[in-house]
């Protein structure tokens, strides 16, 4: 390996604790690398742990064990004085668009945010890049002065990847960024990122239960299953020639708009139950 | 509409603030505008009632009573801001602290509060006016101190809810500070109730003080004060009444206010979310057979006209849908959010969400013949002939019963069943759904069973009334992709074993493609095309069709651009897109 990883996560454990029910564990030691510049999608059902991965990430959950390594530095236990210096480089896309946005603050407010801490910028800089960057998202430009509730779905998940890309991050995770969207909507929002992903070199960890979303998007994917990794390898390897039966079985089940098709994947399923069991 | 002109369209509100502004702005200029000196006595002159000199009459000593009101304003408005200001204060910082940060700060200014709430207020302030001599400040400064520990509890549970919202964490990867974000996201989010709690506490504060004031242990007399002006009214009521109507109706008046300026803040501020809920009444029209039914369908609709608004606001959601559904055959309607499918599938149910109505429609199955707008008729088909499964299996069960009692109080509304046959048939229903173990699922409660455990209990409890139509909203929306193939393999089973028809409404054209027979495309209300799905899916007839399954991801080439609704519709411009009024 040439380069160092942008992002290294080593055998990375979570336990949750719940009352005084048995500990959960969400995560059984996970490692996995992200290099600059590169899309890992990470696929997965829910309890699989993979919203929990991206968040040990963000340094919204603390990791039980393990380490999580950002351009050589260890960011696994940060204070909040040291992430603030991450927030440039670290950046969020979630799920649900509607939650993500302050309904009581401007888009303006929302998208300057990522900036303030940063002493270079005066108020006309943070203007512009606003500007530029809703133009980036295919948004008008008096997007700046309403408030998220004169937006839709598709238009309030660009605004959020507005605010995850103003800083000129080198890593976004996605975390399900158009699985509440319509159909016609999510494939806009997965070309927005696409493009952006490759112009502006950004690394990403796109989080999805549809591994036809994560495929593509992602130069590499890798299956969450209960906590363990599974399998990886490269988006189309892994799409056409799963190795685990759990990925075999993720595969089939997801429907193909295609009655005849359909039906033989029905078949495969099957099978794929089968051989989990 | 800003926050201020949607208060100004209250009247009431408008009333309330104009008392409160003259309030005040009579303390300020009390020493300019009152006719007399509040202490000057005519005794020649006593218990008069209204001139034009003494217009609000003199009391006992010949005082004049408008000055004396006038100059009572000052301390009163004094204690009142004094109270709700270190109420609000404290109030805000303890509730907002607690909520966000949690934990052991959390648990300390609980205990704190609990111990406030506790404390016999009474007590507490007469022993605050004995040590600090009869003045109104410490009194109301103490109010304000006890009244912060109502408010904070209020304050805490709106934030705790506030935290959970990914805008918080989105601020938190941003970098921001805690007192940035409290101050620039919480804040603005706690607001509303933060103001109806301060315009309650304000009317309390009045009491109090008006209270304190009568009962002599506030500013002694003969300074005046609103409770010491009822008190001397109160002795004089035998023989003149009129002196207790300046007093006390200024006192109720403010106290009115401050609750009516409350209620129009709260509904002011809530107006923008919520929807009023009245649901407006058309009269039922008597259904008429329509004449264009084709034979042996197991149900139809007819002209589905659905709207939403009143008179001139009135918007048409779905344009009259026709629908027919075979014995046995499913069914999909498929489009995108506010295409109108599920309000279409809704209407039949007579579960039109408020707000919005069927203008017209008719529905017939086999020999019934029922108009939608008739929803009272509906209700015998409801769960009896049409049975119907939600988006949100958990949703769509009651927390609070077990998974047998549910689905036994469904059992019960068809004939009288003995306790033991009660529960052989629950058990049947649940093994119907494949459920393994199904006597131990029925004594589980909905928390204790998976998602897609929950969403077989749904197609259970639809199934208990035997429907010939089986309606299923979304039903594999939000279940993981292998949960939804075993859903859909068993909706695909019953149908056959049982002859019955469903009519899925979904967004995903996989699940169309795995289940259905033949399904119908709708965009913004209106059918678009209808056709069997190996004829849809090969020779779709309608561009927006053809653009919609063009953006599946499935169908596309990995490493391109993903094809787009709106650049598939752009290049089959020229082509007539009916009903595509976007």
């Amino acid at each position: 390996m040439s380069q160092p990883p942008l992002l290294q996560v080593n055998d990375v454990r979570v336990d949750f604790t719940q009352g005084r029910s048995p500990v959960f564990q969400a995560l059984k030691g996970v490692s996995l690398r992200i290099d600059a510049g590169e899309t890992v999608g990470l696929v997965g059902e829910s309890g699989s742990g993979k919203t929990t991965l991206g968040r040990v990430i963000l340094g919204l959950t603390e990791a039980t064990a393990g380490q999580v390594l950002f351009d050589g530095q260890d960011i696994t236990h940060l204070s909040r004085a040291a992430r603030r210096e991450l927030a440039r480089d670290i950046q969020v896309v979630f799920q649900d668009p509607y939650g993500s946005l302050n309904p009581a603050r401007t888009i303006g407010d929302t998208l300057a945010e990522p900036l303030l801490n940063d002493a270079t910028l005066t108020r006309q800089d943070i203007q512009r890049r606003i500007v530029e960057v809703l133009e980036r998202v295919g948004m008008p430009v008096d997007t700046a002065s309403r408030y998220p509730n004169q937006f839709s779905g598709g238009q309030r998940q660009r605004i959020a990847i507005a605010r995850a890309v103003i800083g000129k991050p080198r890593l976004v995770v996605c975390d399900e960024p158009v699985s509440a969207l319509d159909l016609s909507v999510q494939a806009q929002v997965l070309n927005l990122l696409n493009e952006l992903q490759r112009s502006m070199g950004l690394a990403m960890l796109f989080i999805s239960h549809d591994l036809t979303v994560v495929r593509h998007v992602s130069h590499r994917t890798v299956v969450l299953y209960r906590g363990d990794i599974v399998e990886q390898g490269s988006a189309e390897q892994v799409h056409h020639h799963p190795q685990h039966p759990y990925t075999r079985a993720l595969l089939a089940a997801a429907p193909v708009p295609d009655p005849i098709a359909q039906r033989e994947r029905r078949q495969q399923f099957v099978l794929a139950r089968q051989a989990m069991a | 509409m800003s926050y201020v002109s949607r208060l100004f369209k209250r009247p009431l509100a408008v009333l309330a603030l104009a008392w409160l502004v003259c309030l005040v702005l009579g303390a300020v200029l009390a020493v300019h505008i009152a006719p007399y000196d509040p202490l000057d006595q005519d005794l020649l002159a006593i218990k008069q009632w209204p001139s034009s000199e003494h217009w609000l009459g003199t009391d006992a000593l010949g005082r004049d009573v408008l000055s004396r009101v006038l100059f009572g304003l000052a301390p009163t408005v004094a204690g009142v801001l004094e109270a709700v200001l270190i109420a609000s204060c404290m109030g805000l910082s303890l509730g907002l602290t607690a909520g966000y940060f949690g934990g052991a700060w959390d648990r300390w200014v609980q205990q704190y509060v609990s111990l406030v709430q506790s404390l016999p207020n009474i007590l507490i302030m007469l022993a605050v006016l004995a040590v600090f001599g009869q003045t109104m400040l410490p009194a109301m400064v103490t109010l304000g101190v006890l009244g912060s520990a109502g408010i904070s509890r209020v304050i805490r549970s709106v934030t705790l809810a506030v935290r959970e919202d990914l805008y918080i964490a989105a601020a938190r990867i941003c970098g921001m500070s805690d007192a940035y974000i409290i101050t620039r996201h919480v804040v603005p989010r706690v607001v509303g109730p933060v103001i109806v709690q301060m315009s309650m506490f304000a009317a309390v504060s009045v009491i109090v003080q008006t209270g304190i004031s009568f009962l002599g242990l506030g500013e002694p007399p003969p300074a005046p004060t609103w409770g010491g002006m009822i008190f001397e009214a109160s002795a004089s009521l035998n023989d003149f009444p009129w002196l207790l109507v300046p007093s006390g109706c200024v006192v109720a008046l403010t106290i009115l206010s401050f609750g009516l300026l409350g209620d129009s803040l709260r509904d002011a501020s809530t107006e923008q979310w919520s929807r009023p809920s009245q649901r407006r009444r058309i009269q039922a029209r008597r259904a008429v057979r329509p004449t264009d039914l084709p034979t042996g369908q197991v149900l139809s609709l007819r002209d589905v006209v659905i709207t939403t608004g009143e008179g001139e606001h009135t918007r048409t959601l779905v344009h009259k849908v026709n629908l027919d559904l075979a014995p046995g055959e499913t069914l999909g309607i498929v489009g995108e959010s506010g295409s109108g499918k599920t309000l279409t599938s809704l209407s039949l149910m007579g579960l039109l969400p408020a707000g919005t109505q069927v203008a017209s429609g008719t529905l017939v199955m086999g020999d019934q013949v029922i108009d939608l707008t008739n929803e009272a008729s509906l209700s015998r088909l409801r769960g009896n002939t049409i049975g119907m499964i939600f988006q949100e299996p958990m949703a769509a069960l009651d927390p609070c019963f077990t998974v047998g009692y549910q689905l036994a109080e469904v059992v019960r509304l068809r004939g009288s069943w003995s306790e033991a046959a009660l529960q052989a048939k629950v058990i049947e229903l649940l093994e119907q759904v494949k459920i393994p173990n199904a006597k131990e699922v029925a004594a589980r409660y909905p928390h204790q069973i998976s998602g897609g455990m929950a969403q077989r209990v749904g197609i259970a409890r639809a199934l208990a009334s035997e429907p010939q139509v089986l309606l299923a909203d979304e039903p594999t929306t939000a279940l993981d992709v292998t949960v939804q193939a075993e859903i859909l393999e068993l909706l695909r089973s019953l149908s056959q074993s049982r002859h019955m028809a469903v009519i899925l409404v979904t967004h995903d054209w996989g699940v169309v493609a795995d289940l259905c027979d033949r399904a119908m495309v709708l965009r913004h209300g209106h059918v678009l095309e209808s056709a069997q799905v190996l004829d849809l899916f090969q020779r779709p007839q309608h561009p927006y069709t053809q653009a919609l399954l063009a953006a599946n991801p499935h169908s596309a080439t990995p490493g391109q651009v993903l094809p787009t609704v709106d650049d598939a519709l752009m290049n089959l411009q020229g082509v007539n897109v009916q009903g595509g009024s976007a």
